[in-house]
């Protein structure tokens, strides 16, 4: 019947769409390698070349990750093996274990990932690692047990003393009231640093600054706009505004601008040499700090690396170098088989421009 | 009308009057609500009605307005349209991208806007072309416009350095103590409102929202009039945009995302009913007046942050209610008038 | 209203049609499949079965709930919120020291109260459910950020871990595909084969005449709104189990995914069509479709845009297929074809 041919022509036509999708190759900044290449890769990878690693950022198509994933690049080219990112759209923890459990069934050499949720991808991890796959968590770290080992972009403590310490430096005689923009409410790298900060701020050098509270944006741009607007309408002796993340530290530096309150209340934290660069020169931002980004990534896939090696295991006191990073001094690995990269850069109007044509963002 | 037909009400208690009033008009139910609100606010938290406060508060408010007088349109003709909000990310996105490669700044706007319209038009291209219930259409759109948005963005982001030299400024600009974008605003839902009000098309956006089958009688041809609502309300998403850039300086590929629902909820709460035919655009302005103030409200109060959610939540299903409570009281007033 | 000038039209093309639908369901899925293995050594594997059946169980149990209630003309957007919230409460009661199977009764009774009052609002109040539900999607999530805010619970019972994460020995059977099969089964059986099935569908076609026949309409569609609640709490101790962890987002962004699963079975959004085994099929074809793009490395925003297209397409076609029947019906000489259905994008056809 001439319905039913009908049908079946707009159903092969269906198929035939959904084959020619799958076939193409899509250009993204990610490489696309096929599957199968890196499977066969994986079955031939350890003493000859690098490893098969899968990259898995908190959220694709995020500059912060973007760079990080061109550093772990960079070291696949220096050191041997590949790299590939892959991972969700929207940051989101549920949406992350669907690539991990594709990477182990890909028997890929290792995964490297920045963790939405720290439990969330628990046991799809430890399932990778029990299949032998090696797991390198960097940036945000995955629960205790389900990596090999950890790089941390800085040390938590280091980090919170450098909070208190800029907002020291910014506010007026380290006198004043402070507050804290943060991401979300369960943000296991945030609520670290802002603990530490507060335990720094226990110091008697400290004592003329007075800790408001902690809003958090949910790394959202409205959100975050709308809580600095709150901070500064809710406390108006506010002097400066502590945001530990790059979508925060933006928007808090926007609502001081949009207020005209630059030069009485100052933004500090965590932030990327590009997003902040027109605040650092207004003088909304004096001062704030962030961690080499495309280190972090060569470092980890280095790890990786020397992971599937067989170099190092990630037990706590082994020891491990990595040429062109940390000057060559040799890491060592510490409690919770966590290495950390190295300290933070402290951005200003000084050496912003410098920085922004050497970070690239 | 049923003024004369209610002898419940028709005893002459100023608070009786008051009521049935306001009960009849959203409009000012929104207004006399939000200066109550104010008035409460404002004794435990003078800094609410300051000029930077409101400033901030209303140049938002203006973007949600402008594209949700797009939306209350759509509403009217009895469709939705989930996808805006991607329309105004990749908008924003389009147009910081164009700024950063010195593209003169009314070019970049055309192309914004254009984008917009053009996206507007798609989607009422396939609902009108193939006959498909809106709401289906435009879910699809909001993740295809996202994907693009995403693409496009290459994992790259907009920075205030990459815009022209005081650009953000002119979020933050007044004229006569007014703020520029809620001047733009007023001027577009004006705009709007009269188009609605005074020319056929107008009124045939009513007529194929509340008796498709009675318009299509008359002649109104319900399809073209669908496809012009959904192409206006995708330029209006373009111009919501253009602005969403300009006052947040920085965009992300994410940017915009949730906003659907803001601007479904200042278009339910201002009146203008989900079955179609009734309600205003100045209702949808003003409905996105009232909720950016109910947010503001509780920061500065400094209520927790948690309740948001379930106060907007609580907020719509209240308007929503109301809607059917009055339409409810109208009929049977009007059937007992008939009688 | 649409579906008195479409319904000759539509009795004519109706059970037939929908077997067709459900026949390029299965092209589609067996296409895939196909398409799969051979960009993919590692598609046809045990652990990759389990990993892309385990990866929709959520999605795929309140499709079935959904699938009634598109049926009847309405629609639920706060199963989404319902998911967090239950997980919320559960977490919550485990951690307060309640056993977890009797926080998982209660979690589910919430998950009734929540679809009770959406169903009162939408039957007593007279509501349309698009709005209704709109409303309850923030306000259920609202809830579940106020009884949770900053924590994430983390620390489950190994075999609430295992139950969500693991496969029945060493099959590549999830357990929660075991919870699947058995609610899509009693589903299949109730609406293809009962009474109350029947009437689901009657409603969907045309309220009124139901309601005169003497369909409790009320009922029925508060008691859909009522199960679609408490496989959403279900849904989210599932997330729960599968995840050890639970915070105040959980499950945002799943609406829309049930909703395309739904549509792309063939369930008609104006009400009054649709089929179980085809929302069934439905779901493996969007997780296979998701597990396919992922193991070639499609990016993320590509990935979106693929479900994008398919809810429009899986819209688009019948639409299409409907017109062309129309045609050939017009060009044999037959009665002219009734004027198509005005587009509306209402979902609750109140009138």
């Amino acid at each position: 019947m001439n319905g039913s041919i009908r049908r079946l022509a707009v159903g092969l036509a269906v198929v035939a769409v959904v084959a020619a999708a799958c076939g193409s190759s899509t250009a993204t900044t990610a490489p696309t390698t096929a599957a199968s290449q890196a499977a066969s890769q994986a079955a031939s990878q350890g003493a000859t070349g690098g490893t098969t690693a899968v990259m898995i950022p908190k959220q694709i198509n995020n500059p912060y990750f973007d760079v990080a994933f061109k550093g772990a690049q960079k070291a696949a080219t220096d050191l041997g093996g590949t790299v590939t990112q892959v991972g969700p759209s929207t940051a989101d923890a549920t949406q992350q274990v669907p690539f991990i459990q594709t990477a182990t069934t890909q028997k890929a050499g290792a995964i490297i990932i920045s963790a939405d949720d720290a439990t969330a991808v628990a046991p799809a991890l430890k399932d990778a690692m029990t299949a032998g796959v090696k797991v390198v968590g960097f940036d945000s770290s995955p629960a205790v047990g389900a990596y090999n080992v950890f790089v941390n972009q800085a040390d938590t403590a280091g980090i919170g003393k450098g909070l208190a310490d800029m907002a020291c430096d910014i506010a007026p005689s380290c006198t004043g009231e402070i507050a804290v923009l943060s991401a979300s409410q369960s943000a296991t790298n945030q609520n670290a640093w802002i603990e530490a900060m507060k335990t720094t701020l226990k110091d008697p050098k400290y004592s003329k600054l007075v800790l408001d509270g902690v809003v958090y944006g949910n790394d959202d741009p409205q959100v975050s706009t709308t809580q600095a607007q709150g901070l500064l309408s809710a406390h108006p002796n506010l002097k400066v505004i502590i945001a530990p993340t790059t979508v925060g530290i933006v928007a808090a530096a926007k609502v001081v601008r949009d207020l005209k309150k630059t030069g009485s209340v100052f933004v500090t934290g965590l932030g990327t040499p590009k997003g902040m660069q027109d605040y650092v020169k207004g003088g909304e931002s004096p001062e704030f700090a962030l961690w080499n980004v495309t280190d972090l990534g060569y470092l980890a896939f280095a790890v990786a690396n020397q992971l599937a090696a067989g170099t190092i295991k990630g037990t706590e006191g082994e020891t491990f170098t990595v040429k062109g990073i940390n000057s060559d001094k040799p890491y060592t690995i510490g409690k919770d088989s966590v290495v950390v990269l190295g300290p933070p850069f402290v951005f200003n109007k000084d050496n912003i421009d410098q920085y922004v044509a050497s970070f690239g963002f | 009308m049923a003024a004369s037909a209610t002898p419940k009400a028709a005893g002459p208690s100023l608070v009786g009057r008051v009521t049935r009033t306001l009960g009849r008009s959203r409009e000012l139910t929104l207004i006399a609500l939000m200066i109550v609100m104010a008035g409460l606010v404002t004794a435990g938290a003078p800094q609410f009605l300051s000029p930077g406060n409101l400033g901030q508060v209303t140049a938002m408010a203006a973007i949600i307005a402008i594209v949700a007088a797009g939306e209350a349109m759509v509403v009217m003709t009895k469709n939705i349209d989930m996808s805006l909000e991607s329309t105004i990310g990749l908008v924003a996105f389009l147009v910081g991208v164009l700024l950063r490669g010195s593209l003169p700044v009314p070019a970049a706007w055309a192309v914004g806007i254009g984008v917009g319209l053009l996206l507007g038009m798609v989607n009422g291209a396939v609902i009108t072309a193939f006959r498909i219930p809106a709401i289906v259409v435009t879910l699809g759109t909001l993740s295809i416009f996202r994907g693009i948005v995403f693409i496009f963005a290459g994992g790259k982001q907009v920075d205030v350095a990459d815009l022209p030299p005081g650009y953000t400024d002119l979020a933050t600009d007044t004229i006569l103590g007014i703020p520029l974008f809620v001047i733009v605003a007023a001027v577009i839902v004006t705009a709007v409102a009269l188009m609605l009000w005074k020319t056929r098309f107008g009124r045939q956006i009513y007529a194929v929202g509340s008796n498709a089958e009675a318009a299509a009688i008359l002649g109104i041809h319900s399809r073209t009039v669908t496809f012009a609502v959904f192409a206006l309300a995708g330029m209006l998403g373009g111009v919501a945009g253009v602005m969403w850039g300009i006052y947040f300086g920085t965009i992300y590929a994410t940017s915009a995302s949730g906003v659907v629902l803001q601007i479904v909820a200042a278009v339910v709460v201002g009146g203008v009913s989900i079955s179609g035919g009734t309600g205003t655009v100045v209702g949808a302005a003003l409905g996105a007046l009232f909720l950016a103030l109910i947010n503001n409200a509780l920061l500065v109060l400094q209520m927790p942050q948690e309740l948001l959610q379930a106060i907007y939540g609580a907020v719509i299903l209240i308007a929503v209610s109301a809607d059917a409570f009055l339409s409810r009281r109208h009929q049977v007033v009007a059937r007992e008038v008939r009688a | 209203m649409s579906a008195a000038t479409t319904a000759p039209a539509r009795r004519r093309l109706s059970p037939s049609s929908l077997a067709r639908w459900e026949t390029l369901l299965v092209l589609l899925l067996a296409a895939l499949v196909i398409t799969g293995a051979r960009m993919s050594d590692v598609f046809i594997s045990s652990r990759n079965f389990a990993n892309l059946a385990s990866s929709v169980m959520e999605v795929a149990i309140m499709a079935l709930p959904m699938t009634l209630i598109i049926i009847t003309g309405d629609i639920d957007l706060s199963v989404e919120s319902m998911v967090g919230l239950s997980g919320a409460i559960l977490g919550t009661l485990m951690v307060a020291g309640l056993p977890l199977p009797i926080a998982m009764v209660v979690v589910l009774v919430v998950g009734a109260l929540g679809g009770l009052m959406n169903g009162w609002l939408v039957t007593r109040g007279g509501l349309p459910a698009l709005v209704v539900t709109l409303g309850t999607l923030a306000l259920f999530r609202g809830l579940a950020n106020v009884l949770l805010g900053p924590t994430v619970i983390s620390v489950w019972p190994d075999w609430f871990t295992e139950f969500g994460f693991g496969t029945i020995g060493g099959s590549p059977i999830p357990y929660t595909l075991v919870v699947f099969a058995v609610l899509a089964a009693v589903y299949w059986a109730i609406t293809h084969g009962t009474w109350l099935g029947r009437q689901v569908f009657a409603i969907g076609k045309n309220k009124e005449t139901s309601r005169y026949s003497g369909v409790p309409v009320s009922r029925v569609r508060t008691w859909l709104f009522i199960l679609s609640g408490m496989v959403a709490a279900l849904a989210g101790i599932l997330l729960a189990a599968r995840f050890s962890s639970v915070r105040n987002d959980n499950g945002t962004g799943l609406t829309l995914t049930v909703v395309t699963v739904v549509l792309l079975g063939g369930v008609d959004i104006n009400g009054g069509k649709g089929s179980i085994p085809g929302v069934v099929l439905a779901v493996f074809v969007l997780a296979v479709l998701q597990n396919v793009l992922r193991l070639v490395g499609v990016s993320s925003e590509f990935q979106g845009i693929a479900v994008g297209l398919l809810l429009v397409f899986s819209v688009i076609v019948p639409q299409l297929a409907r017109q062309a029947n129309a045609a050939v019906i017009r060009a044999r000489g037959g009665r002219r074809p009734p004027a198509g259905p005005v587009p509306t994008g209402e979902v609750n056809a109140q009138s």
